[in-house]
């Protein structure tokens, strides 16, 4: 079991004919995710992926030839909101952004599309999500490079995309796999949030712990934690949060991580993880160690 | 991107919005004829402000009244020799100085936690927002834009009477956050913040009172000025640190700290951790970098060039994980900026993932000093670092 992804997904990815999505399609079709279609208004006709994939003009259509019901964006910035509303429009629940640098009263636009049709979205600017398989072969979305997994039992969220890696890498040569790991995003407004992604965690019996790997600004982190120390005392928890050392006021790449005033502080975070139970990191290298101490015993 | 206070003044007009009959002068003389032509129209006082792009300029003394058009003078030549914060101030703003009633806060912004456009009112303006929701968090009230339709009228009228308006103030400053809210949308502005909204007198009007937006301030989204190109243009160049400019105009995200441990990371994440860890092993990084998603050997180069330009850089490291960005791509970048610098400054690499097995051939042949782990790396920059003198 896992979350969001795994062997049912049926992924359309939009953007496919451009470089990014063409190249990162064919990393997820030989990690083993289903690839049935892609859109790129005004291609639709041509076959993609060495002539094995079908290319629509419209998401509408690749959802009813292909049954298609998820969706991976690759499409540049100025079109990636529109993108994003497209796919909720056409009955794709589950809406995975890959795209950096949409303008934010683009989203808040898509997103209100989004809720009204009643789907999740995961990002923007997010890594997207794998669930590893057995023979290095599982299901995954996105850019995450899939060399650095392992299947198992431990949940991974996290805002960042190399970070994660760095983290996941780190879990893998310690023996330890993961049910899926996923990446929100470091957007100030993202559509599935740390609280939501523990959420669907804490409903998938195959994962027996979590790893959360937060960052400097807002406060998701914060009430994630609120919520995990109400509804997630069984599971061991662990965290690691970037920015300690971060100036106030300088937004750190992400435009999320920004610490304002006394809000978005690490150590703010960092108290209010370890108020509800998390074990936090002081490097990511510790997380397989903090695992252990959590109470999680290797399977 | 910030922009100043007499761009924001230029924007709320453009949209309508009541402001001041204000002008930048760059010079003593031309704050003297914005004056001149103020006084003719029956001002008795004009306030003459210093366009910075940093907060407590009044403090610094450069807000300053003038009575006449020679005293504007002389007031705006003691502003435009003034440097606040850094910055030396370039123009002024000269308007006819207000008498004002009260004060009122009103804002729009993009807010996180509700996903939305909110806009925030509180009749107790003239002071930072901050400050107010510290001391008394109900005198703030909130609405949170409709994602497609912008504030919609009961909306406005819900913030206008939660800070105690009626009548005519009430439709005037209804008039107002809706604009604040359509400025916001239309030109990509993540702030339009107004305070303060001033109550002025209006003897002319059915209550006697008006509102004016008397100093207001936005920034807009990095991410949506390529649409906007006249938005962009009022970008201060010359606030901005000309490495700084390099940085951005190549896409690497680069902020420049006090410390001596120059930091070539990609991915914000990670380049953040990177510089906790330098922190946590003794040392104080020089600055934080990324070099984004999938750079080649130019930009490894280029950001190479960038992190040497801070003099207090006694060391550098290099953190790559591949995945996009290949490592053989990061090595020959590297190799190439070592064969360019001027100055020689030790530096440890670590490159995992993508193409790490043909990078560390590159390194070994380049002589170069490694690390596996980011411990590592940490360590030994900041052992090379001390070594060169540094924290």
């Amino acid at each position: 079991m896992s979350i969001l992804v795994d062997q049912h997904t049926r992924l359309v990815v939009q953007g496919l004919t451009g470089r990014e999505g063409g190249f990162h399609a064919g990393q997820m079709a030989a990690y083993g995710t289903k690839i049935v279609a892609g859109v790129t208004p005004g291609r639709g006709g041509e076959m993609s992926l060495d002539g094995t994939v079908p290319v629509f003009d419209t998401v509408r259509e690749a959802v009813e030839k292909t049954g298609a019901n998820t969706s991976c964006i690759f499409v540049p910035a100025a079109g990636a909101a529109d993108a994003i509303a497209e796919a909720a429009a056409s009955g794709i629940k589950t809406i995975f952004c890959i795209t950096e640098g949409i303008p934010v009263h683009d989203m808040v636009g898509a997103l209100a599309v989004v809720q009204q049709y009643g789907a999740r979205l995961i990002g923007p600017n997010c890594p997207g999500a794998t669930t590893p398989g057995v023979n290095g072969l599982g299901a995954k979305i996105g850019i995450i490079p899939a060399s650095i997994h392992l299947p198992g039992d431990v949940g991974v969220v996290s805002r960042s995309g190399t970070l994660t890696y760095e983290a996941v890498q780190s879990m893998t040569d310690a023996g330890i796999g993961q049910s899926t790991c996923l990446g929100i995003g470091g957007d100030p407004i993202i559509g599935t949030t740390f609280r939501d992604a523990l959420e669907l965690f804490a409903a998938d019996p195959a994962t027996r712990a979590l790893v959360l790997i937060g960052e400097i600004g807002g406060s998701a982190e914060e009430e994630a934690a609120a919520w995990a120390g109400e509804h997630l005392k069984h599971l061991p928890r662990v965290a690691f949060i970037a920015g300690r050392a971060a100036p106030e006021g300088r937004r750190m790449g992400h435009a999320g991580a920004i610490v304002s005033g006394a809000s978005g502080r690490a150590i703010d975070k960092i108290a209010a993880l370890e108020a509800a139970g998390f074990k936090v990191a002081a490097s990511p290298t510790e997380l397989p160690r903090l695992l252990i101490e959590a109470g999680y015993t290797k399977r | 991107m910030k922009i100043h206070e007499a761009e924001a003044r230029e924007l709320l007009a453009r949209a309508g919005l009541p402001v001041p009959d204000a002008d930048v002068a760059t010079t003593a003389a031309g704050a003297r004829a914005i004056a001149e032509r103020l006084c003719a129209t029956g001002v008795p006082q004009v306030v003459i402000k210093a366009q910075v792009l940093v907060g407590g300029r009044g403090k610094a003394g450069g807000v300053k009244l003038a009575t006449s058009p020679s005293e504007a003078e002389s007031t705006a030549a003691a502003i435009l020799a003034l440097t606040i914060k850094d910055l030396p101030v370039r123009r002024v703003l000269v308007a006819p100085a207000s008498t004002i009633i009260r004060e009122i806060y009103l804002a729009a912004l993009i807010d996180r936690a509700t996903r939305g456009v909110l806009v925030m009112a509180s009749a107790a303006g003239g002071m930072e927002i901050e400050v107010v929701a510290a001391k008394d968090p109900k005198a703030i009230v909130r609405e949170v834009a409709h994602p497609h339709g912008g504030l919609l009228p009961f909306q406005a009228r819900r913030l206008g009477f939660g800070i105690g308006l009626r009548g005519e103030l009430l439709k005037q400053f209804c008039v107002i956050a809706a604009g604040l809210v359509k400025i916001a949308r239309e030109s990509d502005a993540d702030l339009v913040e107004v305070n303060p909204l001033a109550v002025v007198p209006a003897p002319e009007l059915p209550g006697g009172e008006r509102l004016i937006c008397l100093d207001a301030k936005v920034t807009f989204d990095d991410s949506a000025l390529d649409r906007h190109p006249d938005l962009a243009a009022w970008r201060d160049a010359d606030s901005e640190d000309p490495i700084d400019r390099e940085a951005r105009e190549q896409g690497i995200s680069y902020i420049r700290l006090d410390g001596s441990i120059g930091c070539m990371v990609n991915g914000a994440g990670l380049a953040m951790t990177t510089l906790d860890l330098v922190t946590r092993a003794g040392g104080t990084p020089a600055n934080f970098l990324d070099i984004g998603g999938g750079a080649r050997a130019d930009k490894v180069a280029a950001a190479m060039r960038i992190i040497l330009a801070d003099a207090g850089v006694k060391a550098i490291l290099v953190n790559i994980f591949g995945g996009i960005t290949r490592g053989d791509e990061v090595a020959k970048g590297l190799i190439e900026a070592r064969a360019q610098q001027e100055r020689i400054v030790p530096m440890v690499v670590r490159i995992v993932g993508t193409n790490a097995a043909e990078a560390a051939v590159l390194l070994r042949e380049g002589g170069f000093e490694t690390a596996a782990s980011l411990d590592e790396a940490a360590e030994k920059a900041v052992a090379l670092a001390a070594a060169g003198g540094g924290k």
